[in-house]
């Protein structure tokens, strides 16, 4: 019965899925304050042209997540296997990249050209297990589903005070671009009279010079 | 035992219903599509929305296991759309970009299927909600299109922010850009000139007699 179980939560995670190529690199991003938790769970299949469907899994293939902040700089870079679920917690708010290729060299494996991966990402509340939350701290349904909304309303909060950071980086940037329009114009109309008046003088001279004039 | 048991089957339960949102990049002449299977009877909605890119818009096309096409838009920037499986089976969804040339496109979207998992997996529903649990649960829907709503103006507000820090950008490297062909203009104007009085010396004196 165990097995089953088991059995059975390792064929459930059906969740959404989509085809990669071999040197196919596949990258999503996930925008999200500060001090967000996030785990992704991923399954891989691969087409058996025998057969003529996909394999209930790949054994030996692996895929390679890359997790970069919002300065572009990799906060994880790991190889998993076939299947795998990788968590990790931002520390900066803004635009986090998650991108996955896999790891295979062998061109035999990839005959069919279509790699089916299985991706179930999961942000901030949705990351809490409330079965088992409630089994740990030995919650009555009415306590957990108060926690439900107080992890709900958690999350609320901190998007809003991304919104307000966001807001703020939006203002500073149209306040430099006004900045930026106003004094460039100034600075190319005086370059512009500027060359102007060196035009005319310089002519002059040359033709004075010449004794055109 | 049954705590044990609950723990197990935790899992088994949080998978059979999802909500998958993902936002990815769509590069110009691409097509994704995703795939999901679906048993019948199973309510389910689709959201995209265009984050950045050009025209904010992308073509959208969702496709049951028959391939009847059950939803099918051009070049739009925002739907939703839902709707009941007919059959079992694999449902498909594509978001094509082909139309564009060379704009690259972030689209985001929520496919949720079915209904949320209940927080008890081990309630038994013969009993009626108390008043302070249906309270709660009509909270707790309340929230999650708080929730929902605040992705979406998140959205919007990224389209934006993408633009005005574009112009920003832009502005600069065109003012300066501008300002050196002022300058480079002007002064091969004045060398130009001082070029046709200069060597043609001869050549008048020639066309003069």
């Amino acid at each position: 019965m165990i097995c089953y179980s088991l059995y059975y939560y390792f064929i459930k995670l059906n969740s959404l899925y989509f085809h990669i190529g071999e040197t196919e690199k596949k990258c999503f991003i996930e925008e999200i304050p500060d001090e967000t938790m996030v785990i992704g769970t991923y399954r891989t299949q691969l087409w058996d042209k025998q057969a003529g469907s996909f394999l209930p899994s790949t054994p030996g293939l692996g895929m390679h997540v890359e997790i970069k902040d919002p300065d572009a700089k990799v906060i994880l870079s790991r190889q998993y296997g076939s299947d795998g679920r990788f968590t990790f917690t931002s520390h900066t708010p803004g635009e986090h990249q998650i991108c996955l290729h896999s790891n295979s060299t062998k061109m035999a494996l990839f005959a069919g050209g279509k790699l089916r991966v299985h991706l179930d990402i999961q942000v901030g509340e949705h990351t809490n297990n409330y079965p088992e939350i409630a089994a740990k701290d030995k919650l009555t349904e009415l306590q957990l589903r108060a926690r439900q909304l107080l992890d709900q309303v958690e999350q609320i909060q901190k998007e809003q005070n991304y919104q307000r950071y966001r807001e703020e980086r939006f203002r500073m940037t149209s306040e430099s671009t006004n900045q930026r329009v106003l004094w460039w114009s100034i600075a190319q109309t005086i370059i512009l009279i500027i060359t102007g008046i060196w035009q005319m003088r310089h002519l002059k001279s040359f033709f004075e010079a010449k004794k055109l004039v | 035992m049954l705590a044990w048991f609950l723990l197990l089957c935790a899992p088994l339960m949080f998978g059979w219903i999802r909500a998958s949102e993902l936002t990815f990049e769509l590069p110009d002449n691409a097509k994704q599509c995703f795939y999901e299977d679906i048993t019948i009877g199973t309510k389910c909605t689709l959201e995209f929305q265009v984050v950045t890119g050009g025209h904010y818009d992308v073509d959208c096309r969702l496709e049951d296991p028959d391939g009847t096409v059950l939803y099918k838009e051009m070049k739009k920037q925002y739907d939703s759309f839902t709707f009941t499986a007919s059959r079992n089976g694999t449902f498909k969804f594509c978001f094509s970009n082909e139309f564009s040339t060379f704009t690259h496109k972030t689209v985001y979207f929520d496919f949720q299927v079915g209904d949320d998992p209940p927080l008890f997996p081990s309630e038994n529903r013969v009993t009626a909600l108390t008043q302070m649990e249906s309270a709660c649960v009509s909270i707790h829907e309340a929230l999650k299109s708080v929730i929902d709503y605040q992705t979406h103006f998140r959205l919007r507000e990224a389209q934006g922010r993408s633009r005005a820090e574009d112009l920003n950008t832009r502005v600069a490297f065109w003012s300066i850009g501008e300002a050196c062909i002022l300058l480079v203009v002007s002064i091969s104007q004045v060398v130009l000139l001082r070029s046709f009085f200069s060597d043609k010396k001869t050549t008048t004196t020639r066309v003069g007699s």
